[in-house]
């Protein structure tokens, strides 16, 4: 079992990140689960969405997760929650800021020891897309850092899942993805 | 047809709310009156979509509440189309006064009830306060734990409901958020296999049949109201279940997937127990399965017909087990959780009359964590040990502050 959680805030896409990885992942077979804590949360709170990635049918419908992977997409959370809660000790933290990944440490100190990884998702976000949602470039990044699939096997896919997007965007979020590949630290 | 058909992937990435939507356009329902509410809206806002987009033959009506909503299902069902709709919570309860009136006027309305809480206080999350409030409204009450089962059995809600024998409305129940926004991967049907399974919608005392004028909703008094309720009671002991089974058979040779009015797993030698309904049934499942590999005989019983309850199959289920929890995720107001009245109900006249204790949790959407469920089979296990149970017969999972037990 892989799981995963994000941190966003509401409207960044977190939600619809956590549907098209797993979306993705079911076309090679594989169980997939994705869903999020909605609450009455409204766009700008901070939230929290989940992927479970199996062999087999996933029964497991708790809440409480200790992630295998975090993805931070909202710079702030890192200071305003706690992205380490449940972590593991082999926890891998993928986190987007303007910093790098020695300056982030160095301000959030429960992130010493832990495997932290950095790209600025929002920048990346603004220049190709035009718009500060920071939920593709992720998935670009986690492409790298995991291993998971060819980036090109997992645009091709993201294509289809981004499909009922106009051409200009979803061109755009292909262009996310790849520099976020190419960029994480 | 004058509607598009729908390619699918043989398996989709959908939420509960998405599977369940595809499943009224699949069904080419007739009319949708709908006011929605969360977590239910994208049932109806996806029907409403499909038919902007020209996927279904339809009509959505706006109303401006969940009594009109169901009033106006009502109406639609009498003149003698398929028809449907979708609520939760607060909804919910607003349509009760209505939901007696679709049942006794025996119209087959299949109604997508995605469980929340009722206030106060307010709360959007699942749990099964409004599926036990309509538990006496004389609708059948289907349950699923998942996706697959909120698209597989609303299906079977239509075929069952639209029998000619039945002519009873019938609630597909999903826990909100659990399934209603968790997206899994869902086996599809084509279009045509789908509605293939359900078929034209054949109308009976339809009151656009002008050639056979009919009156619906009439007014009985003393003289014949309980014949009525009586009359139709009887249809609910007697000729659903049958009815329900036929359409799980057919569904399985058709789909490969098998239903059952109880569903039972790791129960042929188990000791012990957990008795439950939605997604805590799959949940409860994974835990059974590590308790046995620590030692513990542990099985689990899931409610998939609530209404008409099926105190047949749970005897049967039951049969051997010598410790059972029966978890209800509703507030019981002053009483035993309606799943422990049930089954002590199911039970107390048989042979072997297991150790039996109640639980309330998940209020609110609290979560069940499968180290809950780790305590509750150790503990089940421990009043096997015992010879009794050791506890008392109703307490509280997973909420904050003093322990809370009762009787």
């Amino acid at each position: 079992m892989l799981e995963i959680r994000w941190h966003s805030r509401a409207g960044q896409g977190a939600v619809t990140g956590a549907k098209g990885l797993a979306d993705v992942i079911s076309t090679t077979g594989k169980e997939v689960q994705a869903f999020a804590f909605y609450g009455s949360a409204k766009r700008g709170a901070a939230m929290t969405a989940y992927n479970r990635v199996a062999e087999t049918p996933i029964m497991n419908h708790e809440k409480y997760m200790e992630p295998d992977y975090v993805f931070v997409i909202d710079p702030a959370l890192v200071y305003t929650t706690d992205v380490t809660m449940n972590a593991k000790e082999d926890t891998v933290f993928i986190i987007t800021t303007h910093m790098t990944t020695e300056e982030l440490v160095a301000s959030q100190p429960k992130l010493e020891g832990k495997t932290v990884y950095t790209l600025d998702c929002i920048k990346i976000a603004q220049e190709t897309i035009g718009r500060a949602i920071p939920n593709t470039p992720m998935l670009g990044a986690f492409m790298k850092i995991s291993e998971m699939y060819d980036i090109e096997f997992f645009k091709d896919n993201m294509k289809r899942v981004l499909g009922k997007l106009p051409q200009k965007i979803v061109d755009a979020n292909m262009l996310a993805i790849q520099r976020a590949y190419d960029e994480v630290k | 047809m004058a509607f598009d058909k729908m390619e699918l992937r043989e398996t989709e990435v959908w939420d509960g709310n998405f599977a369940a939507a595809q499943a009224l356009r699949q069904a080419q329902v007739d009319v949708v009156a709908a006011y929605p509410i969360t977590p239910s809206t994208p049932i109806v806002e996806g029907y409403a979509k499909f038919l902007a987009d020209g996927y279904v033959e339809g009509e959505f009506v706006m109303v401006e509440s969940e009594h009109a909503a169901m009033s106006g299902c009502i109406g639609a069902a009498a003149a003698g189309g398929r028809v449907a709709t979708a609520t939760s919570s607060q909804g919910f309860a607003l349509m009760v006064e209505t939901l007696y009136q679709a049942s006794g006027m025996r119209l087959p309305i299949v109604l997508n009830v995605v469980n929340r809480a009722l206030a106060a206080p307010l709360n959007v999350n699942g749990d099964h306060s409004d599926m036990y409030l309509g538990r006496d409204s004389g609708w059948i009450q289907l349950d699923s734990y998942s996706p697959q089962e909120a698209y597989d059995l609303n299906f079977i809600a239509f075929k069952v409901s639209e029998d000619h024998d039945v002519r009873l409305p019938c609630m597909v129940h999903q826990d909100g958020f659990m399934t209603s926004h968790t997206a899994q991967g869902v086996k599809t049907m084509d279009d045509d296999t789908a509605y293939g399974f359900i078929g034209d919608y054949k109308p009976m005392n339809d009151m656009l049949d002008f050639d056979h004028p009919v009156t619906h909703g009439v007014q009985t008094e003393e003289d014949w109201h309980f014949e009525h309720k009586s009359r139709q009671h009887n249809d609910l002991m007697t000729k659903v279940m049958p009815k329900v089974q036929a359409a799980f058979d057919d569904f399985e040779k058709l789909t490969g997937r098998k239903y059952n009015i109880v569903e039972s797993y790791d129960m042929d030698d188990a000791d012990v127990t957990v008795l439950c309904m939605g997604t805590s049934v799959e949940t409860a499942r994974e835990v059974a399965k590590e308790m046995r590999a620590k030692g513990i005989k542990a099985g689990v019983v899931g409610i998939r017909v609530f209404r008409p309850f099926p105190f047949e199959q749970i005897k049967e289920a039951l049969k051997g087990v010598k410790a059972i929890a029966t978890l209800d995720r509703s507030a019981p107001g002053g009483t035993v959780g309606a799943l422990f009245n049930e089954i002590a109900g199911a039970l107390y006249n048989t042979d072997d009359r297991a150790l039996l204790s109640g639980y309330i949790y998940g209020l609110g959407g609290r979560d069940l964590t499968k180290a809950h469920l780790v305590d509750l089979y150790t503990e089940l296990q421990a009043n096997v040990d015992a010879g009794k149970v050791t506890t008392p017969l109703q307490q509280f999972i997973g909420v904050r502050g003093p322990k809370l037990s009762f009787l």
